[in-house]
C-alpha cells in the first residue's frame, strides 16, 4: 500500500500529487474493481453522501462513469447539464455551487469548458471538488484510469515506455497523462506534428517525436489522442485526411514495430482519423478496459475524498449492496 | 488652470530632486505661487502668507506624468470615471495622467475630447490629458479627425487595447500625426498570433493549459512600428513592452536615430508568468506577464535608458468580472497607487535604478516626450510637485484605494515608498496627513 498517503480535500490534477498519493488511488481503485462484476453492483460506502455532477461541457463517458461510481458507492446524486439550468440564464459558476452547497451537499463533480474552473471551484466551496475535466489543463481521473490501466498490464510502470500522440495541445487528457506516468517512473513519449505539440514541451522533460513511426518503434504503449474536427478548421492541420495518412495509427505501422504495442485512447474514437478500426479493435488494444477501470477508479478518488482509509477500502467491498 | 488667489505653498527641508535640471539637494526648498513654481534649490525665507508643509526625510520631485491609463469615462463609469481616476492618479503621486481612449463611446472626436477635459476640470484632482483615437471606433479602418482633437486638448494618439493592424495605416497615421507634433502611441499585438490567448506562452501557459500570448505577437509589431516611423519620420511610441526582444528592437532603432520611444509598465519590471500559478486573475493583463529573462531584460533597459518612461497601464476592473474563471476574466490590472512602490521596492532598493532616475522615468521623460507641461521644477514652470517618503514600508490595501478597481496582483505586499503630498497647479490634491486625520 501506500504508505500514510493522503489525498487532501479534492482531486483537481495530478500534477500536484506525490507518487505516493497517485499509487494510494490505484491500490485503492484495485479492490473496487470487482463490486462492478457482482450481480448487485452496490456497496453502502457512501449512504448518506449527496455528490452533485455539474456538467458544463457535453460528455457521455466521464459523466456516465462518475455516476455509475456514486450509484455503486450509495451515494445520492444529481446530475446538472449547463443547458436548460440556471446557468444558460446567466449565472455565474460560484453563485451555481454555493446554491447547490446551500443545499448541503457533500461533493462536487465538474467539468468545464475553462482551464482552471475546477480550482476555482474549489478555492470557493467548502465541498470536495473533483476535477471532471478543465479546458485544456487536466482530466485527473482520466489520467488515472489510463495509469491503472497501464499497470494492470505491465505490473509496474517504472522503466515503461509510452508515447502520447495526437494533438497535445489542446488536451487534458495528455497533460494529466505526463505528470501521472512520469510521476510512477515511466519514460514518456509525445508524438504530433508540432503545431498539436506546446511550443515548450521539452521543459517537461519527455521524448518527442516528429514521426509516428519512430514513436511506434520507440514505445511499449501508445496514448492514442481523439483529434478534434475544429483543429483543423483552426487551421492547425491541413486535412483529416493527411493527418491519418501521416500520424494516424493504423495496422500496417504496428505491424513494422519490434513488439506488441498496448493502445489506449481516451475516446471518442474518430475512427480512421487518428485511429483505424483494426487497431482499435485489435487484439492489443485496452480502450475498453480503460472504460472499465474508470468506474473503478472514480470509486476510489470519491472514497478517498469522502474520508476513507485506503486500508479500509478492501473491507468496503465487503458490504453488501441490498441494504442500501 | 491658474489660481492667482491661491497661498503660495513652500515646500521646505526635504530632498529636492530634479533630474530635468541635474538638481540633487539634501535639504532645500520648493515654493509655489501663482500656479508656478518660483523657486527649487538652496532654503529660501518664508514669505508671510506661505502654507509650510515640513518635507524633512522626504524627496520633493516633479509631479510624476503617467502616459497611460484607462479612466473608463463614458462608458464604464461603475468601475472608474474621471474623477476617481483623477483622485487615484493624485494619491499615487501622479500630478497629470494620459486617458486612453478606449472608452464607450470610443475618444475619436473633438466632442469627447472635450468632454474628458470638462470632467477632469470638475474633478479638481491631477490633470488629466486625453488621447484621441488614430481611428474612428477604434475600428482600424479610417483615420479620426487627429487636427480636431488636438485643438480641443488631446496630447498623442492610440488605439490603445487593440494594434492597429493595417501597416498602411498605421504609415499614415505617423505621416499625419507630424503637422500636430504628437506621438503616435500603438498597441503592440498581432492579432493572429495572440487570438485567444490568456497569458504568456511558454512552460507555465502549458502546464495550466491556457492559450499562450507568444513574445513574438508584440516584437513584430514593434519592429513594423519602428520600421515605418523610419520611413515617415513620425514619432512613434510603444506602449507597455514586456519583451526582451522587444527592448532589443527599440534599442536597435534608437541607434540608428529613429524617433521611437517606449514605455514599460511596473508590473512587468515586477512580476513573472509564476503569479498566473492559480489561475490568478489578478496577474492577467495585456501584454502578459512574461518570463525573469524578460524582466530583468526591461529592467536594464529602464536602466539604460532605452526604454524612456514607466507607465501604468492602470485598467480597473469591476470585482465580479475579475471574479471567474481565468480564460473570461478581463485584461488589467489597476496601477496607478502603487506605481512607485513597486518601482522603489523592485528597482531602486535593489540597486537597479537610483531616485533621481526614479524621477527621471515618472516625471521628467514622461513629460517630455508627450510635450506636456510639467516634469521639471524650473522656475517658471507649471506648480506640478510630488512628494514622497523614499523608503516608508506600507502593505497595500486594495479596499482603501482612491480608484474604483481594486484588482491588483500586490494586495496584501509591503512595499516600500510612499506618496505623502501631491501638489497640481499649486494647489494641494493629496496629502497623507489630511487624509489620515479624516479617517
Amino acid at each position: 500500500m501506500s504508505g500514510r498517503a493522503r489525498l487532501g480535500k479534492d482531486l483537481l490534477a495530478l500534477e500536484p500529487l506525490t507518487a505516493d498519493q497517485i499509487r494510494l488511488v490505484l491500490d485503492t481503485a484495485e479492490p473496487l474493481k470487482e463490486i462492478s462484476e457482482r450481480a448487485i453492483k452496490k456497496v453502502p460506502t457512501l449512504r448518506g453522501q449527496t455528490v452533485v455532477n455539474l456538467f458544463f461541457e457535453a460528455s457521455t463517458r466521464t459523466r456516465v462513469s462518475f455516476e455509475f461510481a456514486e450509484k455503486r458507492m450509495s451515494a445520492d446524486t444529481v446530475s446538472i447539464a449547463s443547458a436548460g439550468s440556471s446557468v444558460s440564464k446567466g449565472e455565474t459558476l460560484v453563485d451555481t455551487a454555493r446554491n447547490l452547497e446551500a443545499m448541503r451537499i457533500d461533493m462536487v463533480v465538474i467539468r468545464h469548458g475553462s482551464s482552471g474552473a475546477a480550482q476555482f471551484l474549489a478555492e470557493r466551496i467548502q465541498s470536495n471538488v473533483i476535477n471532471a475535466g478543465d479546458g485544456t489543463h487536466e482530466h485527473p481521473t482520466q489520467g488515472l484510469l489510463d495509469l491503472l490501466t497501464l499497470r494492470d498490464r505491465f505490473k509496474t510502470l517504472e522503466g515503461r515506455r509510452v508515447c502520447i500522440v495526437g494533438d497535445v495541445l489542446h488536451s487534458r487528457v495528455a497533460r494529466s497523462n505526463i505528470w501521472g506516468l512520469k510521476k510512477l517512473g515511466a519514460q514518456v513519449g509525445v508524438c504530433g506534428p508540432r503545431s498539436l505539440l506546446p511550443n515548450a514541451i521539452d521543459e517537461l522533460g519527455v521524448e518527442v517525436f516528429d514521426r509516428v513511426e519512430a514513436a511506434i518503434e520507440w514505445a511499449e504503449a501508445l496514448n492514442v489522442l481523439r483529434l478534434q474536427l475544429e483543429r483543423m478548421q483552426a487551421g492547425y492541420i491541413p486535412s483529416l485526411r493527411e493527418y491519418n495518412r501521416v500520424f494516424g495509427i493504423t495496422r500496417e505501422r504496428l505491424e513494422r514495430a519490434p513488439r506488441d504495442i498496448l493502445i489506449l485512447h481516451p475516446g471518442p474514437m474518430n475512427r480512421g482519423v487518428e485511429i483505424d478500426s483494426d487497431v482499435a479493435d485489435g487484439p492489443h488494444s485496452v480502450i475498453l478496459d480503460q472504460v472499465t477501470n474508470g468506474v473503478a477508479v472514480r470509486m476510489a478518488v470519491l472514497y478517498l475524498l469522502a474520508g476513507g482509509a485506503p486500508e479500509l477500502a478492501e473491507a468496503a467491498k465487503k458490504g453488501r449492496g441490498g441494504d442500501a | 488652470m491658474s489660481a492667482p488667489d491661491r497661498r503660495p505653498i513652500l515646500l521646505t527641508g526635504g530632498r529636492v530632486l530634479d533630474p530635468s535640471q541635474r538638481l540633487d539637494l539634501a535639504a532645500g526648498d520648493v515654493l509655489l505661487a501663482d500656479g508656478k513654481i518660483q523657486h527649487a534649490g538652496d532654503r529660501v525665507g518664508r514669505p508671510d502668507d506661505a502654507e509650510v508643509i515640513d518635507c524633512a526625510g522626504l524627496v520633493v520631485s516633479p509631479g510624476f506624468v503617467d502616459v497611460h491609463c484607462h479612466l473608463r469615462e463614458p462608458g464604464r463609469e461603475d468601475v472608474e470615471t474621471i474623477a476617481t481616476g483623477a483622485r487615484a492618479a493624485a494619491a499615487g503621486g501622479f500630478t497629470a495622467v494620459c486617458a486612453m481612449p478606449n472608452t464607450d463611446p470610443v475618444t475619436d472626436n473633438q466632442a469627447a475630447v472635450g468632454f474628458i477635459i470638462a470632467q477632469a476640470k470638475r474633478a479638481a484632482a491631477s490633470r488629466v490629458y486625453p488621447i484621441g483615437a488614430i481611428t474612428l471606433g477604434q475600428k482600424g479602418e479610417s483615420l479620426a479627425e487627429f487636427g480636431e482633437m488636438v485643438g480641443a486638448g488631446a496630447v498623442a494618439v492610440s488605439d490603445d487595447g487593440k494594434p492597429v493592424v493595417s501597416s498602411q495605416l498605421m504609415r499614415t497615421a505617423l505621416e499625419y500625426a507630424r503637422a500636430f507634433g504628437i506621438p503616435v502611441a500603438d498597441h503592440c499585438e498581432d492579432p493572429t498570433l495572440a487570438l485567444g490567448g490568456a497569458m504568456n506562452e511558454g512552460v507555465m501557459s502549458m502546464k495550466l493549459g491556457l492559450k499562450g500570448i507568444p513574445a513574438e505577437a508584440e516584437e513584430i509589431m514593434a519592429i513594423r512600428d519602428i520600421l515605418l516611423a523610419r520611413r515617415t519620420g513620425g514619432h512613434i511610441h510603444l506602449c507597455h513592452m514586456s519583451t526582451k526582444g522587444s527592448v532589443e528592437l527599440i534599442r536597435w532603432g534608437k541607434e540608428r536615430g529613429i524617433r521611437v520611444t517606449a514605455e514599460v509598465c511596473p508590473h512587468h519590471l515586477s512580476l513573472t508568468e509564476e503569479s498566473v500559478a492559480g489561475y490568478n486573475t489578478n496577474a492577467k493583463m495585456n501584454p502578459p506577464l512574461r518570463t525573469a529573462e524578460d524582466v530583468e531584460a526591461l529592467q536594464q533597459a529602464v536602466r539604460d535608458g532605452t526604454i524612456d518612461v514607466v507607465a501604468t497601464d492602470h485598467a480597473p476592473h469591476h470585482y465580479d468580472e475579475k471574479e471567474r474563471e481565468f480564460a473570461d476574466a478581463p485584461n488589467g490590472i489597476v496601477g496607478l497607487e502603487t506605481a512607485l512602490a513597486v518601482l522603489v521596492t523592485w528597482l531602486v532598493e535593489p540597486g537597479i535604478l537610483t531616485y533621481a532616475q526614479l524621477v527621471d522615468k515618472m516625471a521628467c521623460a514622461p513629460a517630455r516626450i508627450f510635450n506636456l507641461p510639467g516634469g521639471t521644477l524650473a522656475r517658471g514652470a507649471v506648480a506640478d510637485v510630488t512628494v514622497f517618503d523614499p523608503t516608508r514600508a506600507w502593505t497595500v490595501d486594495a479596499a482603501g484605494f482612491r480608484s474604483k478597481g481594486r484588482n491588483t496582483p500586490y494586495a496584501g505586499q509591503t512595499l516600500r515608498g510612499k506618496t505623502v503630498c501631491t501638489v497640481v497647479d499649486g494647489r494641494v490634491v493629496y496629502r497623507e496627513a489630511t487624509e489620515a486625520a479624516r479617517a
